[in-house]
């Protein structure tokens, strides 16, 4: 697996890396019949100091699951694999126990997180260390973040969805995160809102924060990060470049990948046939091989390995 | 032809969120509703689809008053189709409420025969929708009308639900009003696309 680290940053030791990750549940099928249903398979992903690196996927494909794999708040019957970092160091369920909520800290996808009895300005108090300048702390952050003055004072429900976002994104500024993972923050805002929330997770990378941005929204993934990890049916089946999704997505390394960016409206709106396989389907070939427009005998009986291809990583024999 | 006649809505009796919106959707025609949140758009949907009533004015569909009693020919698509369905229901019963369906219109909306005993948690939001349109696409609609209904969900699958719909609108001439933060969106798929707070202003 030496080919997956980014030639660039080659004596940098990465935030986070994530090598060959994979995640089931055990699942009754008619009586007590046990069978493990894989969720998520060989997931790879490393992210420097600094870096955002976003993953993209579609509903159900597994993403949130990621998340709470790094976290370390899984149910308990699940059964995971392979290796997390956590600047070098294994992230054991220990480390991950001290860890979360401090130097690792989730942005969730829904602004039900925040306690509807508690002013906002005291929740995001509760989460400094330096208890003597709390006040001074969140003010600032609030005001970073452009929430008006005053809007510490106010409940949650007396904020808009977009105000409420950005509470929680100032949770994560003012604590001492290094690694924050961001699941979800943008649907259902409009365009200024969106962009608005681009920029706030934009200024929480600076000084050195890696952020891991989980989202469906390719759009917002180009303007944000530095590195795209294309996430489908539990696989990644490309990590790109921000440049790489340009016309007609020549420079794309998965057929996959180049299917998402030519059915944005905003390029061909151009339709792939077929659903995302069910977690319950097992592939010896590529996940992706039943909706695949070039897919060969090959891709049907063989697991394309990760491989490095002009600076990006792909799973796919054509690409 | 769906007339919308003058019509002004407020929650609260000093605030208008609306005031006198006028606006013709014929039949087969698909028009695009865009502006930012919190003006009012999901309000004016809701009340063309008879969740409420106008204050003022009214809303004529082919020629009637509406609501007529029975089921309104004007079918509302929300943006979380997880809302809309009964959650302890099995796929087959949810549709089984609303009508019977032909193997072939499931098939052409894309919905797998296997879904059917699967409960609402155990599909994606995407082929949730689906079933959403199914519901709304009775032989009684003549309207559609589509506030978000695809905001949640991946670009191919956004895509492949609008080819669906398309289709759909052109062959029983459905007319459509589709709301929208997405203006790449709105003109891939709308004959006409209007400000909301334009609309709303202009009398």
């Amino acid at each position: 697996m030496e080919n997956i680290s980014i030639p660039n940053k080659k004596n940098k030791i990465p935030l986070l890396e994530v090598k060959q990750l994979s995640l089931s549940f055990p699942q009754y099928k008619k009586g007590f019949e046990e069978s493990y249903i894989q969720v998520i398979r060989d997931f790879e992903l490393t992210i420097y100091p600094g870096e955002i690196v976003a993953v993209v996927g579609s509903s159900g494909s597994g993403k949130s699951l990621l998340a709470d794999s790094i976290l370390g708040i899984l149910p308990e019957n699940a059964a995971i694999n392979g290796t997390l970092l956590f600047k070098g160091v294994a992230l054991t369920k220990n480390r991950q126990e001290q860890l979360r909520g401090k130097a690792i800290s989730l942005i969730p996808q829904s602004v039900k997180a925040l306690d509807p009895l508690m002013k906002t300005g005291r929740q995001v108090q509760g989460i400094i260390r330096d208890k003597k300048d709390k006040k001074r702390i969140q003010e600032e952050a609030f005001l970073k973040l452009g929430l008006a003055p005053g809007t510490g004072d106010k409940y949650p429900h007396e904020l808009s969805g977009g105000m409420a976002r950005r509470v929680l994104i100032a949770s994560a500024m003012v604590s001492e995160a290094q690694l924050i993972i961001a699941d979800e923050p943008t649907p259902g805002l409009d365009e200024l809102a969106w962009e608005e929330t681009l920029s706030n997770l934009k200024q929480l990378s600076e000084g050195n924060r890696g952020i891991m941005f989980i989202t469906h929204d390719i759009q917002a993934a180009l303007k944000i990060a530095d590195k795209i990890a294309v996430f489908y049916a539990g696989e990644t089946l490309e990590i790109a470049n921000k440049e790489d999704f340009s016309g007609k997505g020549e420079v794309l390394r998965h057929p996959y990948t180049k299917a998402l960016w030519l059915a944005l409206p905003e390029n061909d709106f151009k339709v792939l046939k077929g659903n995302q396989p069910e977690s319950e389907d097992v592939f010896p070939g590529c996940v992706f091989e039943p909706r695949c427009p070039i897919a060969t005998g090959l891709c049907k009986t063989n697991k394309p390995d990760s491989t490095m291809i002009n600076n990006g990583i792909t799973r796919c024999f054509y690409a | 032809m769906l007339k919308i006649n003058n019509i002004s809505y407020k929650y609260h009796s000093d605030h208008w969120i609306f005031d006198s919106i006028q606006l013709n959707v014929n039949p087969g025609e698909v028009v695009g509703i865009y502006g930012p949140s919190g003006v009012g758009k999901s309000t004016f949907a809701k009340v063309i689809a008879g969740y409420l009533k106008p204050d003022r004015g009214s809303i004529i569909v082919n020629g009637k008053v509406s609501p007529q009693i029975g089921r309104n020919p004007v079918q509302l698509i929300g943006q979380h189709p997880e809302k809309a369905i009964n959650p302890h229901w099995r796929m087959k019963q949810v549709l089984a409420e609303s009508g019977e369906y032909s193997d072939g219109f499931l098939s052409e909306l894309g919905i797998s025969k296997e879904w059917m005993h699967r409960f609402p948690s155990q599909l994606s939001g995407g082929e949730l929708q689906r079933f959403c349109l199914a519901r709304a696409i009775a032989p009684e609609t003549s309207y559609l009308i589509a506030d978000e209904m695809t905001t949640m969900l991946d670009a191919i699958t956004q895509a492949q639900i609008w080819q669906t719909v398309l289709l759909l609108v052109e062959r029983r001439q459905l007319g459509m009003l589709v709301i929208s933060h997405e203006l790449p969106l709105l003109k891939q798929i709308s004959n006409r696309i209007l400000n909301f707070e334009e609309l709303a202003r202009a009398i």
